[in-house]
């Protein structure tokens, strides 16, 4: 007698795409706004976006829920955080909360693929990028999510990265200018939503550097 | 579909016994609040966040609600509309739907929706859609309801039935051409 599967998961992927650079002073956190299931669109206006701290914000694609609850998760300990320590948390320690957070369900893990920018204590950009287990690395730019495939060579033949293996490390932040750097963005996007069916609808750029947080919204295809 | 609070109608597709408990965590939610007695009341949007919670961890438990809730409500003149699936994907939008109703009526609603539809109209928009489904969704049923929610509070109104046409010719006398045994 073959054994019974469970015909029910407890995952679902929504698609999407998410990408981050850094830049010497600023850095760029995007991700488009559409939300799927299967062959259908759920809804065109939803943001996979969030604020973690002051210089520093998440984009993540993948299972809806377990981002946001992922999410709450992140922004509750924060609040801690700040009770504890009276100060903001910085990016690359943020960055280390994610990690752990990720590998404590290590065996139920969120489905959650994410990339973390922002600015490091002294004003830099940083980029992280994990998966789904916790798994991450500081980079200077980075894409994840059902577009990734079709972004990151494209990024990767613009932004030149050097290789990690250098010694001494060298930097991976770009030397593009802020305009630039979103202007390379959109270009990226507008390339994923052509070929990739989850990608689309609206892209949602959030820009961090000295003066603080701002957001930018791009219209895609929308089909 | 069941209003609860003074803003808010959810209505559930799926397994009516764990709709039901919902609605039994609900008017306990909904108790507690009103102990409070601080003027303050539920709206809609801490309801939904509430079911999206409730929702997700009974997925985390492998003991999900096998249901899709649609949640709508106005409070303090602030029209909402939400959803949430068995497995806690939840989000808001201006036009929702459940299980056949993504594939058939959404896309109409996409079409025809806009932001100054009357009531009226708005019924019109929603009986369109639900003749689609009743014509093609093999397991729907000729009886309706609708539930009006504004400022002044939720109104449900009587089930009723929508006209329908199936004297389509090619549906005459189905077996003329191919004599089967019934």
């Amino acid at each position: 007698m073959p054994k019974e599967q469970a015909n029910w998961s407890p995952y679902d992927n929504n698609g999407g795409s998410c990408v981050a650079v850094a830049g010497a002073d600023y850095c760029v956190i995007a991700a488009d706004t559409r939300m799927s299931t299967g062959y259908n669109i759920l809804t065109r206006d939803y943001s996979k976006i969030c604020k973690l701290a002051d210089k520093c914000v998440m984009a993540s694609s993948g299972f809806q829920a377990d981002v946001k609850a992922l999410q709450k998760h992140l922004a509750a300990r924060h609040l801690i955080y700040q009770h504890q320590h009276n100060k903001q948390m910085s990016c690359p320690a943020m960055a280390q909360l994610l990690s752990n957070t990720l590998y404590y369900k290590r065996f139920f893990p969120y489905y959650s693929f994410n990339v973390l920018g922002g600015l490091d204590n002294e004003g830099k950009g940083c980029v992280f990028t994990y998966d789904a287990v916790g798994s991450y690395e500081k980079v200077g730019y980075s894409s994840q999510g059902s577009g990734s495939t079709l972004i990151m060579p494209f990024l990767d033949n613009q932004l030149k990265s050097p290789s990690p293996l250098l010694l001494p490390a060298q930097d991976a932040v770009t030397p593009l200018a802020e305009a630039e750097a979103i202007d390379l963005v959109k270009t990226v996007f507008a390339l994923a939503s052509e070929r990739d069916i989850y990608t689309g609808d609206k892209l949602e750029i959030v820009v961090i550097n000295a003066d603080g947080i701002r957001r930018e919204y791009m219209d895609l295809r929308k089909d | 579909m069941k209003p609860f609070g003074k803003h808010s109608l959810l209505g559930a597709s799926g397994e009516i016994s764990d709709f039901q408990e919902i609605l039994h965590y609900l008017d306990e939610l909904i108790l507690y609040d009103n102990m409070w007695d601080d003027g303050n009341s539920l709206g809609p949007k801490e309801v939904h966040n509430y079911l999206t919670r409730v929702m997700y961890n009974r997925r985390n438990k492998f003991n999900p609600l096998w249901n899709s809730l649609v949640l709508g409500g106005v409070k303090n003149g602030n029209k909402y509309l939400g959803t949430v699936s068995m497995i806690g994907v939840n989000f808001e939008d201006n036009h929702v739907a459940t299980g056949f109703g993504n594939h058939l009526a959404r896309p109409i609603l996409r079409q025809e929706w806009h932001e100054n539809l009357s009531f009226e109209d708005g019924v019109k928009l929603l009986e369109k859609c639900m003749h689609v489904l009743l014509y093609r969704d093999r397991s729907a049923v000729n009886k309706l309801q609708i539930a009006k929610i504004t400022k002044e509070g939720v109104t449900i109104h009587q089930p009723y039935s929508l006209k329908t046409y199936w004297e389509v010719s090619a549906f005459e006398n189905p077996a003329q051409g191919a004599i089967g045994s019934w």
